[in-house]
């Protein structure tokens, strides 16, 4: 029953996508892509992934939605010249999707026990992380300890984005020096939306926060307790007009707020190095290894949480400033 | 049965290649960014579905005996690297919007027709 939902998800998936390269229209095809990440993540619950599912929802069907509309605000909505080399490319991609389908039938069938990418390291996290960080999500021990250095360069991948934004854009810092009529009211004068978003807002906020610290016992962590925080904010600002979120959050804090990721995570590193261990070992910063590994795993998922969400709300005033 | 196996990994190659069609055959600037977020969703897709078992559940622990866990790895692969995308697909949105304020246009073939001016 569970497979044939996953099919017919997976179906709808494809008829969305035919339809977002179809249409002409960029906000069809944005809001499409909303609701082809709507099904991505409900195909990722499926498919046993619940931290991946609660990213993708938050940040695919949430912020990027918005961050695709306020640049068609900037840009146009429509698509004026149709596509070039049309049957070339139909070709190049027909005979590219044949290849890969031909090449399917050597993979594993789907859901297999034996496949080789449960054969060789999987296992072993599975097994260790009981004895070595004794948190019940395994993707949060991976994520936080055993490939902590992967993590630390995806953190820094993600700030350097958000300056690349902010240098692209500009940080919208002289924004307080508007006109009065020229000031952005959101949807101030709606009372239906502003009702909903104040009961909705608070909610959103405390789940945000609930995923963040409870990341090591069930789905959640850094990377999506960030994305929920900041698409709350996000919120926020487009109800209330983005004027109330600077008050809220002005983007000097913002600034810091990107920064205090990477540096809590480098130096949670290095006190581990520090206090006698390897870089981003964090066994020594307790005298316990494992509570010391719980600890460290607590505070770089802080430090995740603090520069998503900086990073994603600086990258949204940057749009939403250039827009006056 | 046995050939439904397959379909999961056919879905991902048919996003795949839809995506890919929008960033070579489209002119418009933005239906790029959207064709890479769908080539992008396709390659997210494989991964998740390559890490799950038959009888599954989510890799995380719990009183219940024998349970059966998927694949951890490639849903930490895939959690990190959405928040990266959408870091990096606004950034391209960043680089559209100043072709846009210099050009006046987000259509590749008039923006190569001002450069050869």
């Amino acid at each position: 029953m569970i497979v044939m939902f996953g099919i017919f998800l997976l179906t709808l998936l494809v008829i969305t996508a035919v339809a977002i390269v179809r249409t002409e229209n960029l906000f069809v095809a944005v809001m499409l892509m909303g609701i082809a990440s709507l099904l991505i993540a409900a195909n990722f619950f499926l498919l046993d992934a619940a931290d991946v599912a609660l990213t993708e929802a938050a940040i695919g069907a949430g912020i990027s939605t918005v961050l695709f509309l306020s640049a068609l605000a900037l840009t146009s909505e429509r698509e004026r010249t149709k596509s070039s080399r049309r049957l070339l490319s139909l070709a190049v991609v027909v005979a590219a999707t044949l290849v890969l389908i031909y090449a399917t039938f050597d993979k594993p069938r789907f859901g297999a026990a034996d496949a080789p990418v449960h054969t060789h390291v999987a296992p072993w996290y599975l097994e260790n992380t009981p004895k070595y960080i004794d948190i019940p999500n395994v993707v949060t021990a991976v994520l936080g300890s055993f490939r902590g250095y992967d993590t630390l360069g995806e953190v820094f991948v993600v700030f350097t984005a958000g300056i690349g934004v902010l240098f692209l854009l500009g940080s919208g810092a002289a924004a307080g020096a508007l006109p009065e009529e020229k000031v952005n009211e959101g949807l101030r004068h709606h009372l239906i939306p502003r009702v909903v978003g104040r009961v909705v807002i608070p909610f959103i906020l405390l789940f945000g926060l609930y995923v963040q610290f409870h990341g090591e016992y069930g789905p959640g962590g850094g990377f999506q307790a960030g994305a929920i925080v900041a698409a709350a904010i996000v919120l926020f600002a487009l109800l209330e007009g983005e004027q109330r979120a600077l008050a809220v959050l002005p983007q000097r804090v913002l600034l810091v707020l990107m920064a205090c990721g990477p540096l809590i995570y480098g130096a949670v590193g290095i006190a581990g190095i520090a206090l006698g261990g390897n870089f981003l070992d964090y066994s020594p910063l307790l005298s316990d290894p494992v509570k010391g590994q719980q600890l460290g795993i607590l505070i770089i998922e802080a430090g995740v949480g603090i520069t998503v969400t900086g990073v994603l709300l600086s990258i949204f005033h940057a749009f939403a400033a250039r827009g006056r | 049965m046995e050939i439904l196996g397959l379909y999961h990994y056919w879905v991902f190659a048919i996003l795949l290649m839809t995506g890919f069609y929008a960033v070579i055959a489209k002119l418009n600037l933005v239906k790029k960014l959207i064709g890479l977020s769908l080539f992008q969703a396709a390659v997210f897709l494989l991964y998740i579905t390559m890490g799950k078992v038959d009888g599954g559940t989510a890799p995380i622990f719990s009183d219940a005996a024998n349970a059966v866990f998927s694949n951890p790895l490639p849903q930490v692969l895939i959690l990190t690297a959405i928040v990266v995308g959408i870091s990096t697909t606004a950034l391209g949105l960043g680089i559209v919007v100043r072709i846009k304020e210099e050009y006046g246009s987000i259509e590749e073939d008039e923006i190569q027709e001002i450069d050869r001016r």
